[in-house]
């Protein structure tokens, strides 16, 4: 594979990369970019020859460069629209870990390729784990149909008025001690308080009156 | 360039996280450093055993000689593979590098085999004697694996699985080979049977488990 001068030029350089990092990092990314010869994907190779060393603004370029490449990569492997930008996330993240495996005397389309199928049938896996867990609309809305349809609200609407009037014809100590335990939630000491009954004859009240009215529905079809 | 918004905070903090790496070695000079721990190995065990047994027995069945190069062979190419394999970008097609070296390896064991029908005196291993191959094979393979995916785990194999079978193949037939120099029975069908199922064991283990250790990388 032809390599420009300006790319062999970086790893020559980057050889000895542990300790002469400040080396690298004082090449100018720009005189690569400049050269006329140069193919978007040696431009890329060169990229990363100094991200290597640490060239924090060739990096940059290099990944917002890559944003396309990987983009059409999962678009390859079927990933949705919707999809897209995850697979994107999740490859300029493994990029910047394995970023070392990355040999600039091959290509860097290759390799970032590589990288953007893998996470992107990770996506398309994780997707179809997920789908097989959801429900599928129509079969939520048929095995847990509404409740709050107007035919229910109606029937609701005509108990409550059925058990309003069972209450009222209930004898007035029951009835007080239903309204005010039962409908106003009060405590029996409140409910004593107001009514002036003491608790005992309160709660035998509700008693009798919870006893009559079940009654009354109970024989009710 | 207005649908690069959505990373521009993932690469600027990306950006700053930039520290200089040190590049991956190639495949084939992180090869030799397995094959130099596999070399100690051996050496150890030729000073313990010396090599005359190993050259006489070779001498007398050429076929156990070739058996015992084709594992040899076996264990460079498929750790190569291996090693290749966790380069994002190269060929899967590496994965077949191994498979002269299986050919030879199977083929010349196979022949050993045969011969024990044809030459029915020769001694062959007794079912305990071949538990300590089985043993032998299974206990070497476990430290060189391990290495192996030690070795692995700082490169980016995106086929665990694959890569984690050729780790096995490549253990098991270094321990195969380190076998060769202190292995004092013909190539029988017990023996050839246990080796296969040796091979076989410590390449499922691998696949079975090496896959989840690598893709952790």
């Amino acid at each position: 594979m032809s390599q420009t001068l300006t790319a062999t030029g970086f790893m020559g350089l980057d050889s000895g990369l542990s300790r002469g990092m400040s080396l690298v990092r004082t090449v100018p990314v720009e005189s690569t970019a400049a050269s006329t010869s140069e193919t978007p994907d040696q431009r890329r190779a060169a990229w990363m020859a100094a991200a290597q060393g640490g060239d924090r603004r060739a990096y940059e370029k290099l990944l917002a460069d890559s944003v396309a490449l990987i983009r059409a990569a999962a678009r390859r492997q079927g990933v949705a629209q919707d999809y897209l930008d995850d697979v994107v996330q999740e490859t300029l993240i493994t990029v910047h870990r394995v970023r070392h495996t990355y040999d600039p005397s091959r290509s860097y389309d290759a390799w970032l390729t590589a990288i953007a199928n893998r996470r992107a049938i990770d996506a398309l896996r994780s997707r179809g784990r997920r789908d097989s867990r959801e429900l599928h609309d129509e079969f939520a809305l048929d095995s847990h149909p509404d409740t709050d349809d107007a035919s229910a609200a109606t029937e609701s609407g005509q108990r409550a008025q059925r058990l309003r009037e069972a209450i009222a014809e209930l004898p007035p100590g029951q009835r007080e001690a239903v309204e005010q335990l039962g409908l106003r939630e009060r405590s029996l000491s409140e409910a004593a308080e107001l009514t002036g009954r003491n608790t005992g004859a309160l709660k035998v009240n509700l008693h009798r009156a919870l006893k009559a009215l079940r009654e009354r529905f109970h024989g009710e079809p | 360039m207005s649908d690069l918004r959505p990373y521009e905070a993932l690469i600027d903090r990306l950006g700053t996280d930039l520290v200089p790496v040190r590049r991956l070695l190639p495949p084939w000079l992180r090869t030799a450093g397995w094959m130099l721990a596999v070399a100690a190995i051996a050496a150890v065990l030729l000073m313990h055993y010396g090599a005359d047994p190993m050259l006489r027995r070779w001498a007398g069945t050429p076929d156990l000689g070739w058996a015992g190069m084709g594992a040899v062979i076996t264990a460079i190419t498929a750790a190569w593979a291996a090693f290749a394999l966790g380069v994002p970008g190269r060929r899967a097609s590496w994965a077949w590098l191994p498979l002269p070296g299986v050919l030879l390896w199977i083929g010349a064991s196979g022949l050993g085999c045969l011969r024990t029908w044809i030459a029915p005196g020769t001694q062959i291993a007794s079912m305990h004697q071949s538990a300590d191959c089985l043993i032998f094979i299974i206990s070497f393979s476990i430290p060189l694996s391990a290495l192996l995916i030690v070795l692995l785990r700082r490169a980016c194999p995106l086929r665990p699985v694959l890569t984690a079978v050729l780790i096995g193949l490549a253990s098991a037939a270094a321990s195969a080979s380190l076998l060769e120099i202190c292995h004092s029975f013909d190539a029988a069908a017990t023996d050839l049977v246990t080796h296969a199922l040796a091979v076989a064991m410590v390449v499922a283990v691998n696949a079975a488990m090496g896959g989840r250790l690598l893709s952790k990388a």
